[in-house]
This record gives structure tokens, sequence and C-alpha cells, in this order.
């Protein structure tokens, strides 16, 4: 068993297609290690029938020598994804009960490629959170440090956790400030948020419609690369996807960086970054040199407005999102004798605090008489953060950040929204200007917790990205294993 | 008092004098599309309920709105036919409030980038005078769906069908200043809907509604506090609910009250408005543009395309009337009302006297239709038939007297003019023999009035012509009874 565990997408992948594995029994592998990790909580619904009966569906194309890019590869799905006839909640008691008819656009491409479903995972509620600790039944627990129960960060905090533990070979999220880019690096994984636009928004539970964007959390950067290969792609049912071609990526793994320009903005080494964060950033800087890279420093000047901007920007945008969870055609109702009321009950005991606060932010900031000072100044922000980002990309042809200002913190030490919020500072300015980001694990604090690296791209750059993140893969030579992944 | 029934239309008589009516017109028409304005699903009237219903319209989680090109189409050439500025970069807004017909919690609408700007309208006033109303603009929204209160008890029903159908809101400048006015406008916008095939037109299914805004002032003073009255489903109401609300207002204020500015709706059956709910208790909607859907774009070549392809419109259409049949300004703003009517013109007055057919179509077939209650596509005389009637009467085969006869036969039996003339012999009789022999007799036994009129009594010539007409059972041709008469009797 632990040998089917150790094997990386890519590589189980190879060994599927050169039948020395068989899907079934690394799916049954994986089934095994979900349970085996169960008490991490990045499971909220295993689908273990379909599991198996997809797995032998692959195993028969495998057979067939007709095995499709991602066959008989066991991967996990955040919750925001719609799946047909498979519970979707968002991680919300409002939706416990919802079982969509209908498979999100994203998912439906991994399964047409082969790609095998272990069940659901776990995230913030709605995707509003940065330690998973807003999840309706309960927050996931980080393997690594187990013991000490540390956040997986958040929102894709199952998913992190669920691709760290080795109880998913791959998994799907969703990235709005930093949800696949944060809980990536507090659990020592790679994770990619892809151009917006890049994947389809069609049947994932929308949270800041501008800024939600699909993407992987994998243990590798060529794993991203081959599962962003099957995600993405242009989709009519949603106006805001791009119709542009993405190259096969698994074409750019080795293309190096030499002579390729990486920007360092000196606005991501403010005070309040983990000494040992600081200590690899400049490690990264140097390995990336290293192998040929022209360092430039560059100024991102608008990034200490990035955050207030995407905390008005996303709730506005969530404040109308949710408004459709009322009771009246699916999901959790609460009766009562009037109209309103029925509205008052359902998501006054529906939706967690973090949501209530977001929607009733965002509903301020729309009101009349404080749009012009709140959204509309927001919307300016942005426009500014965008234009940072394209000036400096005709200097450089990257930037290198780090992914967090500091490495997991403990579960249940209670920390006030606006710290929380501060975990997003490095990922949300490409979050704003819609640019490919991928942050992936570096080394370790002294503590023993994962250090992740983000790596930012131009628009529809994500080859490029891969490119430069495999290097620095390369040189990191990140290869432990958390204490609590399944053995 | 002053004599009240010197007052002008849309000028209320109060104590402390004449008061002005100020009207402005939100217009919502139903575009006629196949589907939703974002949506797939059918956009049809009439189906059961909720079958109509896609998971865009029911507001799935993670359901994502496309736009229909259709509408956005419709919504350019209504812009061009209302002479109005077309928008090549307009955006859809979000308009939030919550509701149990609205699934998404909020109506995609346009707020302040409309995909029509500034236009305006000339619109037909029953004196025969013209008026220009201005246009604000025009923009695209999803209707809403429907609440049933009245199948249960305690529970509401809803109905999703309407929910996200294309509207296209028309609104007027405040330019409107009598119900008159209000109602001419109304039906020159539906006339211009239908012409281009935008909407149906059709108030009783709902495909027009519209709201009005009134408030009153003194001349030349500036505009009174607004009421809007909401979603007005006939003209007749429509002029009955601002008079009605006009009255409301003068009463308040020359009494020495305020207008509260708030939304009213028409009850049908006292004919007043009544308050629905005041400015404290209006939403605010918290417009923002919709994340979900990129900016309306689309280049001048393509609103060219649609500009080029634009039938032709009332008002060219009623100068051509004018100029080629002869006909007058008052009878062609009547045809052009409607577009059926002016096809079915067209067709019967092809190549005949215009005028003739105006009279014909106007006063007797317009007049027959009300009478038996049926609509104009329901007309039992088809414009080839009332063509042909046209030139039985020109041509001297029947006089206009009997012309009536057959008409009102082809209203019952759908025949043909000639058909019915020929069944029952009523060809004009225009023999000059034939009228002499009707002439000798018509003398022979009224001899005593004959020397009368040879003794100077002129008058009784009318006598002579009635006589002889009589005598042919109204056939003969009286253009020749009276030449062959006036010889006969000199």
């Amino acid at each position: 068993m632990t040998e089917l565990l150790d094997l990386n997408l890519v590589e189980a992948s190879k060994a599927l297609k050169k039948k020395e594995i068989s899907s079934l029994e690394l799916t049954k592998a994986y089934l095994k290690s979900i349970s085996d990790t169960s008490s991490l909580g990045a499971y909220i619904e295993i689908v273990e029938v379909k599991a198996i009966s997809m797995a032998k569906e692959s195993d028969k194309k495998l057979i067939d020598g007709i095995a499709r890019p991602l066959e008989g590869i066991p991967i996990g799905i955040k919750d925001m994804f719609c799946t047909k006839n498979i519970k979707t909640t968002a991680s919300s008691k409002i939706l416990e009960n919802f079982i969509p008819t209908y498979e999100s656009t994203v998912t439906q491409n991994l399964w047409n490629d082969g790609a095998v479903i272990l069940g659901k995972l776990s995230c913030d509620e709605f995707a509003m959170g940065s330690s998973n600790e807003t999840a309706a039944k309960g927050n996931v627990i980080n393997p690594w440090l187990k013991n000490k129960k540390m956040s997986p960060g958040g929102s894709s905090g199952g998913s992190a956790a669920a691709v760290a533990a080795r109880s998913a070979l791959a998994a799907t999220g969703t990235d709005t400030g930093g949800s696949i880019r944060q809980p990536a690096a507090f659990c020592g994984i790679t994770g990619l948020k892809p151009t917006y636009g890049r994947c389809s928004r069609w049947g994932i539970v929308a949270f800041s419609s501008s800024l939600d964007q699909a993407g992987p959390l994998t243990r590798t950067v060529s794993d991203a690369a081959l599962m962003l290969n099957s995600m993405a792609g242009y989709d009519q049912k949603d106006s805001t996807s791009a119709n542009l071609k993405m190259p096969d990526l698994m074409d750019y793994l080795d293309k190096g960086i030499k002579g390729k320009k990486i920007g360092i903005p000196k606005e991501y080494t403010q005070d309040g970054i983990s000494e040992d964060i600081v200590k690899f950033y400049e490690k990264s800087i140097g390995w990336l040199r290293d192998e040929g890279a022209e360092i430039i420093p560059v100024s991102l000047p608008h990034t200490k407005y990035a955050l207030p901007a995407y905390y008005i920007i996303a709730p506005a945008e969530a404040s109308s999102n949710l408004a459709r969870y009322d009771g009246v055609r699916y999901g959790v109702r609460q009766e009562a004798s009037s109209l309103d009321e029925m509205y008052e009950l359902t998501r006054a005991n529906g939706f967690g605090d973090e949501v209530k606060r977001r929607i009733m932010i965002g509903t301020y900031v729309l009101s009349s008489g404080y749009y012009d000072a709140y959204y509309l100044k927001a919307q300016k922000v942005r426009r500014l953060i965008k234009e940072d980002f394209e000036n400096v990309y005709k200097k450089v042809d990257y930037i290198l950040t780090p992914s967090t200002p500091t490495t997991s913190f403990e579960l249940g030490k209670k920390q006030d929204p606006l710290t929380m919020y501060l975990n997003d500072i490095f990922t949300v300015p490409a979050s704003l200007a819609g640019l490919p980001g991928i942050s992936l694990p570096v080394g370790l604090d002294k503590s023993g917790l994962p250090i992740g690296i983000q790596l930012i791209a131009n628009s529809f750059d994500e080859a490029g990205l891969i490119s430069t993140a495999r290097v620095l893969e390369m040189s990191a030579g990140f290869n432990f294993i958390a204490d609590g992944a399944a053995k | 008092m002053n004599d009240t029934s010197t007052l002008k239309p849309g000028h209320i008589q109060g104590e402390t004098g004449i008061w002005e009516m100020v009207i402005g017109l939100e217009i919502h028409a139903q575009i006629s599309s196949k589907s939703k304005l974002f949506s797939g699903a059918s956009a049809s009237f009439g189906s059961e309920a909720n079958r109509n219903v896609s998971l865009v319209d029911a507001a799935m989680p993670g359901m994502l709105p496309v736009i229909n090109e259709f509408c956005v189409e419709q919504a350019v050439k209504t812009g061009l036919a209302l002479n109005a500025k077309i928008n090549n970069i307009s955006v859809f807004d979000r308009k939030n409030y919550f509701y149990a017909d609205l699934p998404q919690g909020y109506q995609i609408s346009q707020f302040t980038k409309p995909i029509v700007g500034e236009g305006e309208i000339i619109v037909d006033l029953d004196d025969g005078e013209q008026t220009t109303i201005g246009i604000e603009r025009l923009h695209l929204e999803q209707d809403a769906g429907k609440s049933l209160h009245d199948q249960h008890p305690t529970k509401s029903y809803i109905d999703l069908n309407r929910t996200g159908v294309a509207l296209m809101e028309i609104v007027s400048k405040p330019d409107i200043r009598s119900p008159q006015e209000a109602g001419a406008y109304v039906k020159k916008i539906r006339s211009i809907l239908r012409y281009i095939g935008a909407c149906d037109g059709n108030m009783e299914e709902g495909s027009l509604r519209a709201d009005c805004n009134v408030s009153v002032r003194k001349s030349g003073e500036e505009f009174g506090t607004r009421c809007e009255i909401k979603n007005l489903n006939s003209i007749r109401f429509i002029i009955q609910a601002i008079q009605s609300e006009a009255e409301r207002q003068v009463d308040i204020l020359e009494e020495g009250g305020t207008i509260d500015q708030e939304t009213r709706l028409f009850d049908t059956s006292t004919g007043e408005t009544r308050s629905m709910r005041s400015k404290e208790d209006a939403h605010d909607y918290r417009y923002f543009p919709d994340p979900d859907l990129l900016p309306l774009e689309f280049s001048e070549s393509w609103v060219q395309d649609i500009k080029e392809k634009l039938p032709e419109l009332p008002d060219s259409l009623k100068k051509r009337l004018i100029k080629d049949f002869g006909i007058t300004s008052y009878d062609a703003s009547i045809l052009v009302e409607e577009k059926d009517y002016v096809d079915f013109y067209q067709q019967a007055a092809n190549g005949r006297d215009g005028k003739l057919t105006a009279n014909w179509m106007i006063t007797e077939l317009f007049g027959a239709l009300k009478k038996d209650n049926l609509s104009f596509s329901e007309s039992p005389i088809t414009s080839e038939n009332l063509g042909e009637l046209i030139s039985l009467i020109s041509n001297g085969t029947i006089s206009g007297k009997i012309a009536k006869e057959v008409f009102s036969e082809m209203m019952k039996s759908k025949k043909s003019p000639s058909e019915i003339v020929k069944e029952k012999g009523l060809e004009q009789v225009s023999d000059d023999s034939e009228i002499l022999k009707l002439i000798d007799q018509v003398i022979s036994d009224n001899q005593d009035k004959v020397n009368e009129y040879l003794s100077g009594k002129d008058k009784l010539f009318g006598f002579f012509v009635g006589q002889v007409m009589k005598l042919s059972q109204g056939k003969a041709n009286p253009g020749v009874v009276n030449k062959l008469l006036k010889e006969k009797l000199k």
C-alpha cells in the first residue's frame, strides 16, 4: 500500500498506463487512507461506491489502451463544486441537504479525462475564511504537527490537508483571495490559481464572481500542470470564461528559466513576516539566480491598498451572490408565519458568523450613500493594482513573493477577523489583478511547518509559471512528508 | 367658478387656479423572443406553472447568466425606431432585493449604462395635432416570477415561468401633459414595437405594461412632487389612473397639504389610486455591475446592419400614404396605427381609389367589426374582397348604396362582393334605354308634379330622381338618371 501512496500524480499515471498498477488498487489505497486519516476531517462526503465503479471503468479503458490524460487517478473535490447526485454543501448548514442535478464544468472536464472521484472536501463556509474554521462541520486539521492541531489554512483547507495527508492524489480548490495558495503553503503542497477566466466558474458555488477561480492542489508542479490541463478550457456557459486555448502545460516542465527576469517587489518584505519565511524567500531568490534568472527589484506601489479593496469587493459580490439562499427553492428552510420571518430565520440559522459578517459588510458598502466611498473606490484601487502589475510586467517575466506572512497557526487560538484577513496579504493582489499564481513548498520553519513561496505570472502565462515553479521546486528539493499523512 | 368646459385636457380647475399635469411613463415591453434574456428556457405565455424554468432561472448554486443575443438585437432595433442614441457599450447591473418570486435575490437590469440613450417620437393626438415626446432611455432587464396568494389559505405559491423573461424598459422624459397624451404615447410606442416585431404589444397578456409618474403644478412653476402608479395594463386604465391621481394631488395641494413621494396602485374597481409603499419604505437596491456578465459591446457596423433592415415605420409610412393615395392626414394616422391596418389598406387600395378605400375601411369596416365585437384579425372581409368592392363602386357596377348592402352580406357570408352582386342581381343599371323606360313611367305616374316642376318648382327634381331610383330598386346609376331626367324635363 505504502508504495502506491508514494506515487505522485504523474508517476501514478505512468504506472497505470504501463499497467504496473490498476486504478482499482490505487483507488482502494486512497479510500483506506481516507479512513486512516479521518480524524483530520478533510472529507465531508466520501463516495466509495462511485469511486470503485469509476476506477473499474478506468481500468477497462487502460486495458483497452484508450486511456485519457487522468485515467484512473483518484482525486478529491472541494465542496464548492456542484457534483451531480452528490451532496454539495459549500460547507454551509444552509445547503446541508443540497444534492445538485448537474455537474460543474471543471469537475465534468476531470471526469471526461478519466479522473476518479473519492469524495467532497471540507472548506471554509462558502469559501470565506483562511483557516478552515468557518466550515459548518468543524475545522480540518493540518496533517503537519498533527498533535498540535494546526490550521490547514483556507478556504481550500480540506483539499490541501487531503493532498498533504495522502488521502487524495490531487484535489480541486477555488481561490478568491488566496484560498488555493495559502492552504497549499500551510500544508506543504503545490497550489495553483490560474488566470481569471481560465477555468469555467459554471457550477461552482459563487463567492465573489469577479475573483473566484478554480485550480489544482497537488504534490508537485508537474502534477499541477497535468491537473490544470484537464480543468481549464473555454466554456460558453460562463460569460467571463476566456476563449483562449491553453498550451499543454506538460510541454513546459523543463524549459528552464535562463535569461528570464524575476521581479522582487519591495512591498512584500514588510514587518510582520516570520524570519524563517524571509530566510527561505531569500534562498529562493538565490536558487532562481543560480539557475540563470536575472533578479530585478520592482515596486507594486498600491499593494498596501489591496487587502482593504479586496475586503470591500469580495463581500459586496458575496452579499448579492448569497441572496439566493433564501429557503424558498432548495436548501434548509426554517418555517415561519411570514415570508420576511422565514427569510430571517432561515438565513440566521443557515449561515455562520463569518458569512454573516461578510454579507453585512457587502450590503453596507453597496448601500446608497456609501457605494461611492467604498465599492467604487475599491474598484478604482483594483484598477491601480492591475496597472501596477502591468507596469512591472514590462520589465520582468515573473514575480516572486512569499505565499503567506506566517506559517500555519494553531486551531482554536481565536484570532480576530482582521488578523485572520492578513493571512491573504500576499495572495490578494494577484487575485485582484486576475493573474495566475502558484504556491510551492520550499522548506520547513523552526517548528517543522512548511513554508510556501509564490510565483505570479502575467495573464494567461500558466505555461511560463509552470516552467519557473518547476525550477524552484527542483532547487528547493522539498521532500518532507507530514507526520499526519497516511502511511 | 370658471367655465370648466373650456379647460384643456391635462388641466384641472382648482379654487386657486388652473393646475397642469406633468407625466412621465416607464413602459415595460416583453421582447418577442423564444427564450429568456439569460437562459435557454422558453419565454412562452400560458404554460403550466413552473414548466419553463431552467437551472439559471431557479438560481441554483453556481449557475451563470448568458446573454441572449436576439434580445440585444431587438433592443437596438427598438432604440433605432425611437430615433435614439445607441450605446455601443452598456453594462448589466444587479438590482438587489428579496422576494419569493425573485430567485436570484436580484434582478439583472441596466442602471447607469443602458443600451439605448435619449431619443424622441412624434405622437398623434385625437384632435389631429401632433406632439413630440422625449425618450430618456431604454434598457434591458429580467422579468420576475409570479406569486399566487389565492391558492391556499396560509401559503403563497410561486410560478417561475416568467422569471428571467426579457423586458425592455422604455423611459419617457416628463414631457407628457395630459392623460390623453399618455394614452397616445403608449399607443405609438406599441405601434412601433409591433412594426419592428420587437414586442407583440399584447397588454392583456402583460407583454406591455406601464408605470406612470404623475405630478401637478401651476403653469410655469417647477415640477411638483411625483407619485408613481405601478403596473397599468391597458390604455384606458392609464388614462383613468393619471386623471384620478392628478385630481387627488390637486385636492391635497388646494387644501394646503403636500404630496408624499410614493408608489401607488390603481384600483380598477374604484377607479382610484391607493398607496403601495412610501418613500421611506422604498428599497435600497444596492445596484452594482453584475460580475457574471461582461459589458455589452457591439460595433457601429452591426448597428448599421440592423438599421438597414428596419421596416418602414409609422411616421414615414403615413407621409407616403398621404402622398401616394391622396388620403387625409387624419385617415393616414388611423391606418398606420397598426401594421395590420396599413398592410390591409395597401393591399385593398392598390391600383384603386385610395380615398374611397380609406373611407370604407375606417368608417364601414372598423365600424362593423366594432359592432360585431371582432378584432381586426378576425375580420370576415379580406383586403382582396374590400378592394374588389371598391372596384365595383368605381367602375359603376354598383352604386354606393347597393355597396352597403353588399358589404353587410360580405360581413355575414365572407363571400366575395362580385359573387354577392351576381347572386342577388344587384348590378347597377346604366343603360340609357332601360333608365328611360323607368323615367317615362315616373313621368306618367306623376303628371301633376311634372307640371309643377315645369312651371318653376325646381326643387321637385330630387323627387323624380328618388322615384326613378326606387323603381329600379336602387340599381339605376344615379348619374345617368340625373342626366336623362334633365333632358326629358326640359
